[in-house]
């Protein structure tokens, strides 16, 4: 049988297909929530080192400048503000550890991704609670 | 330039000299190297920002002013900067597809960081070397 080759390739392209991989047909796993929240997490943080130069300039200022930093950093604001980026930090932290891991050239199982993936959101609780806990007892802190 | 016939790209592509800038895996190589350098220098961090809470202006300035904490923090605040500015960018190349928009934000980004690793270096050498 002869193909009509132009009537084929016309038949071919009029359906209208999905262009590219659609994120709600997969089903969730793990990895891609640690994925993105690399991401966010190291978004929130870009922002956050600007606070660390608002810290820098405010001590360098005048006693007066830093005593007006330390309050709002104290107050309960600040405090949420504060524990988010911690939180960020240390998920990013660990996370990061876990790309130089994959980076090395290890760490691909699946298996691996799994345990790793859990151990930085079990970890990342776990560092923030510890720190918040170590700051708020130490007594100091207004 | 490579002899005629022995460049494995097309040559409409070589008379417009688009393509490759050649600098993704230097990209990729300071995100990895700063990012070794923020997995020292966070935790540090931390340790310092915590055993300074509730101390007044004098006492930060102290411990800042002694160059075993001056340098690690001029460290730390180049590295995050430089890190922050290699990691918006990927986000926005990703993300942004309205060209001048993209441009824009990357102009932006980049500035921004500057801004802040430069406030953050002024910062620690005036209470360096200031009394």
């Amino acid at each position: 049988m002869r193909i009509n080759w132009f009537q084929l390739e016309t038949s071919m392209a009029t359906p209208e297909r999905p262009l590219s991989p659609h994120l709600q047909v997969y089903r969730w796993q793990i990895t891609m929530t640690l994925s993105i929240l690399h991401r966010a997490t190291g978004v929130v943080l870009a922002i956050g080192a600007f606070g660390v130069a608002w810290w820098l300039l405010a001590v360098s200022a005048s006693n007066a400048r830093y005593a007006q930093f330390a309050d709002l950093a104290a107050s309960l604001p600040g405090k949420i503000v504060l524990a988010g980026f911690s939180y960020c930090l240390m998920y990013h932290l660990l996370n990061g550890l876990r790309h130089l891991l994959w980076d090395s050239g290890r760490g691909f199982e699946t298996k691996q991704y799994y345990a790793t993936g859990w151990a930085v959101v079990v970890l990342s609780f776990v560092l923030t609670a510890g720190i918040w806990l170590f700051a708020l007892n130490s007594g100091v802190a207004a | 330039m490579s002899a005629p016939g022995k460049s494995m790209r097309d040559p409409l592509a070589q008379a417009r000299g688009l393509g490759s800038a050649k600098d993704g895996v230097h990209h990729w190589w300071m995100q990895r190297l700063t990012a070794i350098a923020l997995a020292l220098l966070s935790p540090w961090f931390v340790w310092l920002l915590v055993s300074l809470l509730g101390a007044d202006q004098s006492d930060v300035r102290a411990a800042i002013a002694n160059p075993r904490c001056a340098l690690p923090l001029l460290a730390f605040v180049l590295a995050l900067f430089w890190h922050a500015k290699l990691g918006l960018q990927v986000v926005i190349e990703d993300y942004v597809h309205t060209r001048w928009m993209e441009i824009a934000l990357q102009v932006a980004v980049t500035f921004a960081c500057a801004l802040g690793a430069l406030a953050s270096v002024f910062a620690i050498m005036r209470i360096v070397f200031t009394v």
